[in-house]
């Protein structure tokens, strides 16, 4: 089993007015088989925690502490991050024109396993992999994300989460601007991935829709850069009726 | 057709609309070009329509560019000229002002057997069928070369990969001039490999007929003290096609001016260019699309990348859609990526369009770093940072690269890419 721990975490971002604050003080721990939801009001912070942990530059940790199995993840660069084995599905990925999907992947694995994939079992996993995502067979030729429509990049990080099997991963409002039917075909990725790889997951999302999908074991609240309440599932049921509302208005 | 579109008569201006001199209801009147067409700044872009009028300036439009086939009607250069102001003439080799009796580099055909390789003598008739000089180190070469080399792509033979070496012998400064004649329904990817190193002013011209379809590739693969002049104009007849790629990434400093004029209809022009300055290198490209009849298509696509200390790269672009030309298709794009400090990339995207009954027209020009959001996401996914850079890089070359259609070059200019990247570890 392994641990995700984050602790007393306060991360800022550079604006043109000056250094501003956006978490405040976040802690969580996540074990490997444990689905966390992260929900709240926009601006709450909840994107900011998934990109520090992925450790985009954007974000200054002013103070508190990640660590991954007591490895502290702050010292470890972007790549050395992803080959502890945490992975990030991006709000908006980006695309990459020039590098096609099956480069990118087969570089990509190559990276996080230190050693390059079978190319015989590889070729069918990435094949398998994307049709089970009704992902089309032509997206391995085309370039990065080039292109791709929104349910589409979706797809393809989904893809990437069940091909690199990572300890743990955090899913970044992956549920947004998906129709019904690719929200279905996203979550039984995820599924799929946790009961294969013993993964751990940070679900990060706005809404409850994803959950009648995947099913958190617990849910945790983010107003204004702090965890406002935690509790099971039903939190989330109770979230569906309620709204924000009662965080945000406490806080005003 | 240009009369209502470019000289609005007084009396159908918006009623309330202030009179503003040189402007009309559509704008200023751009492009004020010499109404005497015997001028030298005459083209055929004044004689159709009536805008501006009065007295030319030079430069003003690309039409009014001078051309001449002898070297005295150029003034001498002080590199305030719009078209010389980024070269930097001392290191020139005195292609502009020196007599060029070095040893033209030697011409080698190789991988044909259908292309035919002579030498014809300076005064031949070919020669100045798809070329007339439209600067001094042109004309210079025009006036010392002293012969020319004559590839010819006989009619309705796919003459497959051709490949003309083209190889560098002497420093002492000297001219050449190659013609290519691409025969009715011909076809060819032709290489141009200039090796070795050289101070050249050189004018290559080809002559595409009437259905032929020519691919040229015009590899800069100089060593790195050349300097290299070349002025490459094509003449583009009914239904053919052609399609130009200039690769540079060797030589001092390099000045490509590839030129492509229709001279019939639905016929298809693209530019292609791929360009990697390092240090100190200067490398510039000047092109023109000229759009003189109707229904041709013509794409225009640069890119490069520069790294290191005074890397410069100079890129102008000039498509000119006259008014004979209506239903016209263009674009032109140049795209740069600065990877280190101290580089610098000029890019000038100009399109002068004299008629309305267009399919389309663009333009378009970025220069920028490297983006920081792609190496996130890549670095995200477990790739360090010099592979990242390095995939990026090639990624964003590569589009140029797969124009080419030759394995074996594609293989060269992607180890070339290699090896440019590894040279200042990025």
């Amino acid at each position: 089993m392994s641990t995700l721990e984050i602790k007393d975490l306060h991360v800022s971002i550079e604006t043109e007015q000056g250094e501003k604050e956006i978490l405040k003080g976040v802690s969580l721990v996540i074990n490997t088989n444990e689905t966390h939801a992260i929900m709240g009001p926009n601006g709450s912070g909840k994107s900011t925690l998934a990109s520090t942990i992925a450790g985009h530059p954007r974000y200054t940790v002013t103070s508190g502490s990640i660590t991954l199995d007591g490895e502290d993840v702050l010292e470890m660069s972007v790549d050395e991050r992803a080959k502890a084995g945490l992975f990030l599905a991006m709000q908006y990925p980006v695309e990459v024109p020039g590098v096609t999907m099956t480069n990118f992947l087969r570089t990509a694995k190559t990276a996080i396993d230190g050693e390059a994939p079978k190319l015989r079992t590889w070729t069918k996993d990435v094949k398998d992999a994307m049709s089970k995502l009704k992902i089309d067979a032509d997206f391995a030729q085309r370039n990065v994300n080039e292109g791709f429509s929104g349910g589409e990049k979706k797809r393809v990080e989904i893809l990437q989460l069940e091909l690199f099997k990572p300890k743990f991963a955090v899913l970044d409002e992956t549920d947004s601007g998906l129709d019904v039917d690719a929200l279905k075909v996203v979550s039984e990725g995820v599924n799929r991935a946790q009961a294969e790889n013993e993964m751990g997951t940070l679900l990060i999302t706005h809404y409850t829709r994803i959950l009648r999908y995947i099913k958190p074991d617990y849910v945790h609240v983010f107003v204004d850069g702090r965890v406002a309440e935690q509790g099971g599932p039903e939190l989330a049921d109770r979230l569906e009726e309620e709204g924000y509302d009662r965080y945000v208005n406490a806080n005003a | 057709m240009s009369e209502t579109t470019t000289h609005l008569p007084e009396e159908k201006a918006r009623i309330g609309a202030p009179s503003i001199p040189g402007f009309t209801e559509e704008g200023e009147n751009l492009s004020p070009l010499n109404d005497n067409a015997s001028s030298l700044l005459g083209g055929d872009s004044t004689k159709g329509h009536s805008h501006g009028g009065g007295v030319g300036v030079v430069d003003s439009s690309r039409a009014g560019r001078l051309t001449s086939y002898n070297v005295e009607d150029f003034a001498p250069l002080t590199g305030r000229e719009e078209d010389w102001r980024f070269t930097p003439l001392k290191r020139m080799g005195a292609l502009h002002t020196a007599e060029l009796t070095g040893a033209a580099p030697k011409v080698e055909l190789l991988g044909s057997e259908v292309a035919q390789l002579s030498t014809v003598a300076a005064d031949d008739k070919l020669r100045g069928v798809a070329l007339k000089p439209e600067d001094r180190v042109s004309a210079n070469a025009w006036k010392y070369a002293a012969d020319a080399s004559v590839l010819t792509l006989p009619k309705s033979q796919d003459a497959g990969h051709v490949r003309l070496r083209i190889t560098g012998e002497s420093k002492d400064a000297a001219a050449q001039h190659i013609v290519v004649v691409a025969e009715e329904n011909s076809e060819a990817l032709l290489i141009l490999d200039h090796v070795g190193s050289a101070v050249l002013a050189q004018n290559v011209e080809f002559d595409v007929r009437e259905g032929a379809k020519l691919t040229v590739v015009s590899l800069q693969a100089w060593e790195d003290d050349a300097v290299h002049a070349s002025s490459q104009q094509a003449s583009v007849a009914k239904d053919a096609a052609f399609k130009h790629i200039a690769v540079t990434f060797g030589g001092d400093l390099v000045r490509l001016a590839p030129s492509a004029r229709f001279t019939g209809e639905r016929a298809e022009i693209e530019l292609y260019g791929l360009y990697f300055a390092d240090a100190g290198q200067h490398l510039e490209h000047r092109l023109f699309v000229d759009h003189a009849v109707p229904n041709c298509k013509s794409n225009v696509l640069y890119k490069g990348a520069l790294q290191g200390k005074d890397a410069h790269t100079v890129w102008v672009g000039d498509v000119l859609i006259r008014a004979a030309a209506v239903g016209t298709d263009s674009y032109e794009a140049n795209r740069n990526l600065v990877l280190t400090d101290g580089a610098r990339a000029d890019s000038v995207p100009n399109l002068e369009i004299e008629t309305g009954l267009i399919d389309g027209a663009g333009h378009a020009s970025t220069t920028g770093r490297f983006d920081d959001e792609h190496l996130f996401y890549l670095m995200a996914r477990g790739i360090d940072e010099k592979t990242a850079r390095r995939l990026v890089v090639r990624g964003f070359l590569n589009e140029i690269v797969q124009q080419i259609g030759d394995d074996e070059l594609q293989e060269r200019l992607t180890e070339t890419i290699e090896e440019e990247l590894a040279a200042t570890n990025n």
